[in-house]
């Protein structure tokens, strides 16, 4: 493995912490933005306003006073949370949150938003007469949801959700800010102790882009699954 | 103003946090904040401008190297360009001895340096898509009329061009304001580095963070409102009839 000096190890270690963040929140942010979605998509007024509310109120904050926010104001607000569960029914438990767990949440809430919004678009762009199809074949609600909304609704939603990933995995360098790991923060703390910024910050910026060229090649083979039916003709041709 | 500054006074007097002090900072840092984005946008947009048309170039050695520019500036996090220039501008060979240094050695510069860069790539790709959407239409009555590729660019592609990037331009000036939350990091008092400051004075996150992430939010909807007018006068010859 390439050392820098000594700090090799370490910057590798921090990659699989912003791995491990991107993912996790674009897990909590694909829930949400689902949530989200059919909360908007809803004929029941509030929660078309709740969902309103929270898209508006995350997309004109920027994401690193969210993450303070939470962070530096998260463990006072759980803190009363559990205290009045003690004084009220004396239940007695702890949680801290973390750097980790901030970052996280963070970020899964603010791409919440953000999915919701691309799945709210591709849920409409599925043909009303789909639904009406599977309901004639009486099928329920959730099987119509899973087996023919959610495969065509996929489609139109992939190149959103892809794009929504990239600036996510972006997004993920903020959490060294607020003292996370990961290897930007350790790029910053090799960078101070030896005053080489190329050699640390270089390195990770390739793996930011590897990491980007990747996904985009997923992106693209899901693409290719969830087209299945639409213009692919030439392959039949041949 | 002077029984307004009485209230004002009055208002403030019985709150321990936002007591005019504070609020200064938060003015302070609005300030830094608007000159770093205004600056960065506005150098951006000229930078993007001539790039964009680089960018859709035939010749290869002009296509590739603005391709690489903005692949890698829009594919890594803007707090490692960040870092990169802050960091990096220091081991510029014998910059310390020139001018430059008085200027360099303020984290402003270095920041409005990355942040710019940063907003061209962006802006870059955004108006080299508005150009390659143009209607073959539209060129083809240009050769028509006998226009030469830069009247034909300055006359025909270029307006309509800005027309159509209006609304992903928005978009791109709104990323732009939150992004510059990121220059706090590198000891700039913006308004995040403000709320930073009352935050650790006072050690009460909800007011500080809350605070600023209100007037956020009020500039975002600035910006929403602007950009809104501004395509509703630009673009009204592509509204619908009876719309």
């Amino acid at each position: 493995m390439i050392d820098l000096q000594g700090y090799g190890p370490r910057l590798l270690e921090g990659a699989l912490v912003t791995l491990e963040v991107a993912v996790l929140s674009l897990l909590l942010a694909l829930i949400l933005g689902l949530l989200t979605a059919s909360a908007k998509l809803s004929r029941h007024w509030l929660f078309h306003r709740i969902a309103t509310l929270y898209t508006t109120l995350i997309r004109g904050v920027p994401d690193l006073v969210l993450m303070m926010l939470l962070f530096f104001g998260g463990q006072i607000g759980v803190n009363m949370f559990t205290d009045w569960l003690y004084y009220q029914f004396d239940v007695d438990i702890f949680i801290n949150i973390n750097e980790f767990i901030a970052g996280v949440v963070t970020i899964g809430f603010i791409f919440g938003a953000y999915m919701g919004e691309t799945f709210r678009g591709a849920f409409l762009a599925v043909d009303s007469g789909q639904i009406e199809a599977g309901r004639a074949y009486g099928m329920s609600n959730r099987l119509i949801f899973r087996r023919i909304q959610f495969p065509q609704m996929m489609r139109h939603a992939l190149p959103g959700l892809g794009n929504n990933w990239m600036v996510l995995l972006k997004t993920t360098a903020l959490v060294s800010v607020i003292g996370l790991s990961d290897m930007v923060r350790i790029a910053a703390e090799a960078t101070k102790a030896t005053h080489e910024p190329f050699l640390f910050m270089i390195p990770v910026a390739v793996v930011y882009l590897l990491i980007a060229s990747v996904s985009e090649w997923i992106v693209a083979r899901l693409q290719k699954h969830y087209n299945v039916g639409f213009g692919e003709a030439d392959e039949w041709n041949n | 103003m002077e029984q307004l500054n009485a209230w004002f006074t009055e208002l403030l007097s019985d709150n321990a946090i936002f007591t005019a002090n504070t609020l200064g900072y938060y003015l302070d840092g609005l300030g830094s904040t608007v000159r770093l984005v205004f600056l960065s946008l506005i150098i951006g947009l000229v930078l993007a401008v001539p790039l964009a048309i680089a960018r859709g170039s035939r010749r290869k050695w002009i296509k590739w190297p603005v391709f690489l520019y903005t692949y890698v500036f829009r594919g890594t996090p803007l707090l490692i360009q960040l870092y990169l220039i802050y960091y990096g501008v220091v081991f510029i060979e014998g910059i310390q001895d020139t001018f430059l240094w008085a200027i360099l050695k303020d984290a402003f510069y270095p920041a409005l340096i990355a942040f710019t860069l940063n907003t061209a790539a962006y802006t870059t790709e955004i108006f080299h898509g508005a150009i390659k959407a143009t209607p073959r239409g539209e060129i083809e009555a240009a050769r028509a009329y006998g226009m030469s590729r830069a009247l034909m660019m300055r006359r025909i592609i270029m307006p309509s061009a800005f027309r159509r990037a209006l609304p992903a331009y928005g978009n791109e000036v709104i990323f732009m304001l939150h992004a510059s939350a990121i220059a706090s990091v590198v000891t700039i008092m913006d308004l995040t580095g403000a709320a930073r400051f009352v935050y650790a004075r006072f050690y009460a996150p909800f007011d500080a963070f809350l605070f600023v992430a209100a007037i956020y939010l009020c500039l975002t909807f600035a910006i929403l409102y602007l950009f809104r007018y501004l395509e509703k006068k630009l673009l009204a010859h592509l509204k619908p009839l009876n719309g």
